[in-house]
């Protein structure tokens, strides 16, 4: 048993590779049988994974899921930003060049819209909710862009810790609800082409929750959401501690 | 040889996150900006480059491939990883400013698609869509 465990622990890389493929598979079986195909295995998957990170994250009180749990560690790479951006990129091998010259203009439309709707909605509710100075409304704002950004925008225009840590906890809850959800709302969201793909990456841009939200749905949109939202941290850390705390600091 | 197309990806892949930290150090943002579209638009520039000149054999391409295959399962470990239990601790506030957010953001991806209209329309070339059959 100990040698098995020190194999495992030892090549962890390779584990997670094993591991991932009989989630996959027990997945699939599970949208077969369960769902008779209507959820599509990868979105199930998705959210066993969550469920593993759930728990994982109860027993190690760690920050990285079921990576903590030493012989899972291999996650940490397998599913780290570098091999999640490697594969993107990939994705963009197969892109109909056409569709995205065509759906440029509103792609920016809706990476702009992205970024100021969350923004307004959250700082007004943070006022609302009784967090009324600039600063704090700002960094709650930005979090609700990501999770990325909050952060950033807090750590920029001096939020306290608490608020930090406040907007952290609202950007991956984004994140979560898009890799759940996304499959489901999918027809609701009119998502089914590579325009409508490129809409949704800019509007909700968090990159996991676009990357994940896109792949349970139909990984064929992948790389056109991805071409948008890879852009929506970035454009946000630009405006969040600048333009929008600007603006905000201007009127509270 | 298969490692050619990985390190076409590769090389695109590093290249686009460079000039994505670059624009977001020329812009003042401690933030990659757009690294990976980049990298995405490179990879499209290479791609044709080789192709128009024979240089792209099936193999090549299959060092390509394979990761945009192993997207999925990247993307399950991914959640696997994720703090799942802070997103769940932040309290009612979070709660209140992410149900109210993420409604909007929804009814709004709902309302430019909408205005985008190519729901009804739209159906994938059949003859393209490896990135379905390998995942």
């Amino acid at each position: 048993m100990d040698l098995i465990i020190q194999t495992l622990t030892k090549n962890s890389f390779v584990t997670a590779l094993a591991v991932t493929g009989l989630v996959m598979l027990f997945s699939q079986m599970l949208s077969k049988y369960l769902t008779r195909g209507k959820l599509q295995s990868s979105a199930i998957a998705i959210t066993l994974g969550l469920i593993a990170a759930y728990f994982a994250g109860l027993y190690t009180t760690g920050s990285k899921g079921i990576s903590d749990i030493e012989i899972f560690s291999g996650f940490a790479l397998l599913g780290g930003a570098m091999l999640r951006d490697l594969a993107i990129s990939s994705t963009a091998f197969e892109v109909d060049v056409k569709e995205i010259k065509s759906a440029g203009k509103i792609g920016v439309i809706a990476l702009l819209l992205g970024c100021v709707i969350p923004f307004v909605v959250g700082a007004a509710v943070a006022w609302t909710l009784g967090y009324r100075d600039a600063t704090s409304m700002t960094t709650i704002g930005a979090g609700a862009m990501t999770y990325i950004v909050g952060p950033i925008t807090g750590t920029a225009v001096g939020a306290s810790s608490e608020v930090i840590a406040l907007s952290i906890a609202i950007g991956l809850i984004k994140a979560v609800f898009f890799m759940i959800s996304t499959p489901l709302l999918a027809k609701f969201m009119r998502l089914k082409s590579p325009r409508s793909a490129m809409i949704f990456g800019g509007l909700v841009g968090t990159t996991s929750g676009v990357a994940a939200g896109l792949a349970g749905t139909d990984v064929r949109l992948v790389p056109y959401g991805a071409l948008v939202a890879t852009f929506y941290t970035g454009l946000g850390a630009l405006l969040g501690p600048s333009v929008f705390f600007l603006t905000v600091n201007a009127f509270f | 040889m298969i490692i050619y197309g990985t390190a076409l990806l590769s090389m695109c892949y590093l290249l686009g996150v460079y000039l994505g930290g670059l624009l977001g150090k020329i812009l003042g943002v401690d933030a990659n900006i757009g690294g990976v579209a980049i990298a995405m638009v490179l990879l499209i520039v290479g791609k044709e480059f080789l192709a128009k000149r024979g240089l792209l054999p099936k193999t090549t391409q299959f060092g390509v491939l394979y990761w945009a295959g192993m997207y999925i399962p990247i993307v399950v470990a991914m959640a696997a990883g994720q703090n799942v239990v802070a997103a769940l601790s932040g309290g009612l506030v979070a709660a209140i400013v992410s149900i109210i957010a993420l409604t909007a953001t929804v009814i709004v991806v709902r309302w430019l698609n909408n205005m985008a209209d190519d729901y009804d329309t739209f159906t994938w070339d059949e003859e393209t869509p490896t990135l379905d059959q390998l995942s």
